[in-house]
């Protein structure tokens, strides 16, 4: 934050499409819609001046498809939606997923069921973003609350995408996506960027998935001289269909334990305020503001709070909520939505009311949670 | 016409890997998956360059089999992977197979949009107007009258005339042939795969053991002599009397022309787009 760099004043789409394209995405496919639109628009001028390729497809249903053919023909690829389009992209998501071909798909969120609140900001889709696809699958979502993170975490989604060959989903919300803030971007070396590594062993010795559970294996892309087959059927390591109840283990295993066994690496949770307070507030994106404006005022009247924000949505930061929330008196989680945080804090936790009391405070009514309301739930029972 | 020798195909199957194939007997899609490879051998692309990318169903079981780079993507979603594949990695040559379900029911909007776009991709289209792998619903493609499983009373739903629809939606490349005509099939997608532009190759195939007991059509050599009768040269077509058009139908190239293709027109745009060369910026 120390570099000369000048604040550029940017909306929370154009840091994600800046992200993007810092992180080496070099292909798009896209389909319209609000609140997510304006990324595809930065990126239908931005990847041809940069020798990538864009695409607006026929709907979100190709444009799923598109990423994941340009991932592998060895492309960087993403796309941007919300929640309708999520649900038009369920099934490529769990194709990528199944495949084990890197792509990102950004959800700005926006009101729902259905045609729902376009213009207004939602948290809708926590749980839709972990249960896009049918079939078990663990999902990596990650979900900013500043300009600023937009950019960082979509980098870090096109790297954990690289790094773990699956389909990560980047959350964003419609207040998120189109406010306007100061930001100083990092200079470009100093981003860290994770490739796909290429594989160097003989085509005949390369299996597309690895039988070893340690990670990072190589990956090939189409016209790379490899020749793998992939396909959405249960396959064995080489890619080709298969039936036999070993084979089908070892590959379902591997979706589950390549996430599982790297929650160290995966989730990030951020805190503000006194760790040693009694009253906590588990809030994500937009909400975590007001959350942190809360806690701000409080401490001003010497009351102690502490915020925990997931920056990783999926995997649930079980961990950090034991290890945080587990203590508190009473612990708030602000959500606009109806419970989709809350719903899995008290899978965390337990229901148990001797220790401590959870406080839902929901909206789907379009407007965001203020400070204020957060203040006067805590008040209410404390 | 180059020959070939027969033992060619094995050069170009997985052959070691996932065998014997799913398809039943009599069925025109080993027909089909032998004249492509040999039009693959004819125009002589090397196995790296060649990606095969399938939907969902019995023709979309193809790229397995085959030693390119291959994937057997969603039901109906093949063309949205291949324009994917093709925009990316414009010097692959991409290849998609398809069903008559899979390309014009679940499938038909990519279809009109790949079209469109004009992207160079050969579209083979297995047409058995049938769902084969669920077991005989109809399709898009099913004549009137037929019997399928969602049909029992006999098909009263209208039906595509698919080379009529792709050349409607702009393709550069429309032909129609049957698996009854093995030795023009292989010219036909030579002639495709070779076009630059999208092609579109409608290829009417047996499937004896589903629309063939549905509909009472005999064994495969009875329904291979169908094709043989009813599909008949565009030229003779022309001249039938219009009762005689009613059962027979035209085979053969109805469109190919050159249009200027999408990643062409892609890469013109990146060209223009980029600085002079004396300013270096990144």
């Amino acid at each position: 934050m120390e570099k000369k760099n000048k604040a550029i004043l940017m909306q929370g789409n154009e840091a994600i499409a800046r992200g993007a394209v810092a992180a080496g995405v070099n292909f798009f496919a896209g389909y319209p819609i609000t609140p997510s639109t304006e990324i595809t628009e930065f990126m239908s001028s931005e990847l041809p001046k940069r020798g990538g390729v864009f695409l607006q497809m026929e709907d979100e249903i190709a444009s799923i498809a598109a990423i994941i053919g340009a991932s592998l023909a060895g492309a960087k690829s993403m796309t941007a939606t919300s929640g309708p389009g999520i649900s038009l992209m369920a099934e490529g998501i769990g194709y990528a997923k199944m495949i084990e071909q890197p792509c990102v798909v950004v959800n700005v969120m926006r009101g729902g069921p259905s045609t729902g609140l376009p213009t207004h900001p939602s948290q809708a889709d926590i749980q839709q973003s972990r249960w896009a696809n049918h079939g078990d699958a663990p999902a990596i979502v990650l979900y900013p609350s500043s300009v600023l993170e937009c950019y960082e975490l979509t980098i870090r989604a096109v790297n954990l995408a690289e790094k773990y060959r699956t389909c990560v989903i980047l959350l964003s919300d419609a207040m998120l996506g189109h406010m306007r803030e100061p930001v100083v971007l990092p200079d470009l070396q100093d981003v860290k960027i994770i490739d796909r590594i290429k594989p160097t062993l003989p085509p005949e010795w390369y299996k597309h998935y690895p039988e070893n559970p340690k990670y990072r294996a190589p990956l090939a892309s189409f016209g790379d001289g490899y020749r793998f087959h992939v396909t959405g059927l249960a396959h064995d390591s080489h890619g080709f269909p298969t039936t036999r109840p070993d084979e089908v283990r070892t590959m379902a295993d591997r979706l589950k334990n390549k996430i599982l066994h790297n929650h160290d690496d995966l989730v990030q949770v951020e805190l503000f305020g006194d760790e040693d307070a009694r009253v906590a507030i588990f809030a994500a994106g937009i909400t975590a503001r007001a959350a942190k404006a809360a806690i701000k005022s409080a401490q001003q009247h010497g009351k102690k709070m502490l915020l925990v924000r997931p920056l990783t949505i999926w995997p649930f930061p079980d961990e950090a909520i034991n290890k945080y929330l587990r203590d508190k008196r009473i612990v708030l989680i602000p959500e606009l939505n109806e419970g989709q945080l809350a719903h899995e804090i008290k899978r965390v936790l337990g229901h148990s009311k001797k220790t401590r009391r959870i406080i839902e405070l929901q909206k789907v009514t379009g407007e965001l949670i203020t400070p204020e309301e957060i203040l006067n739930a805590v008040r209410e029972v404390h | 016409m180059k020959k070939i020798p027969q033992k060619l195909v094995h050069k170009y199957l997985r052959h070691n890997k996932k065998f014997p194939h799913v398809w039943c007997p009599g069925c025109s899609d080993g027909i089909i998956l032998g004249a492509t490879i040999r039009a693959v051998a004819e125009i002589g692309w090397k196995k790296d360059d060649c990606a095969m990318v399938s939907g969902i169903g019995c023709s979309s079981r193809m790229p397995v089999y085959v030693d390119f780079n291959t994937a057997h993507t969603l039901h109906g979603r093949a063309l949205a992977f291949a324009t994917g594949i093709k925009a990316a990695k414009p010097q692959l040559n991409v290849c998609v197979i398809t069903g008559d379900g899979d390309a014009s029911a679940i499938g038909g909007n990519h279809l009109i949009h790949a079209c469109r776009r004009n992207i160079n991709l050969t579209v083979i289209c297995v047409n058995n107007s049938i769902y084969g792998m669920t077991g005989g619903q109809y399709s898009p493609t099913t004549p009137h009258g037929a019997i399928a499983t969602t049909m029992p009373f006999g098909n009263i739903d209208n039906t595509f005339d698919l080379c009529k629809l792709t050349l409607g939606a702009g393709a550069t490349f429309v032909a129609r042939t049957t698996a009854y005509h093995a030795i023009e099939m292989q010219s036909i997608i030579k002639a495709g795969m070779e076009h630059n532009g999208f092609s579109f190759i409608e290829i009417i195939a047996a499937c004896p053991v589903i629309y063939g007991r549905l509909n009472k059509k005999g064994d495969a050599p009875a329904m291979m002599r169908e094709m043989k009768d009813n599909f008949v040269p565009l030229s003779v077509y022309d001249k039938l009397s219009d009762d005689e058009k009613l059962i027979k139908s035209p085979r053969g190239i109805f469109k190919d022309v050159e249009e200027p293709e999408y990643t062409d027109r892609y890469a013109k745009l990146v060209k223009s787009l980029q600085p002079k060369e004396e300013n270096n910026e990144q």
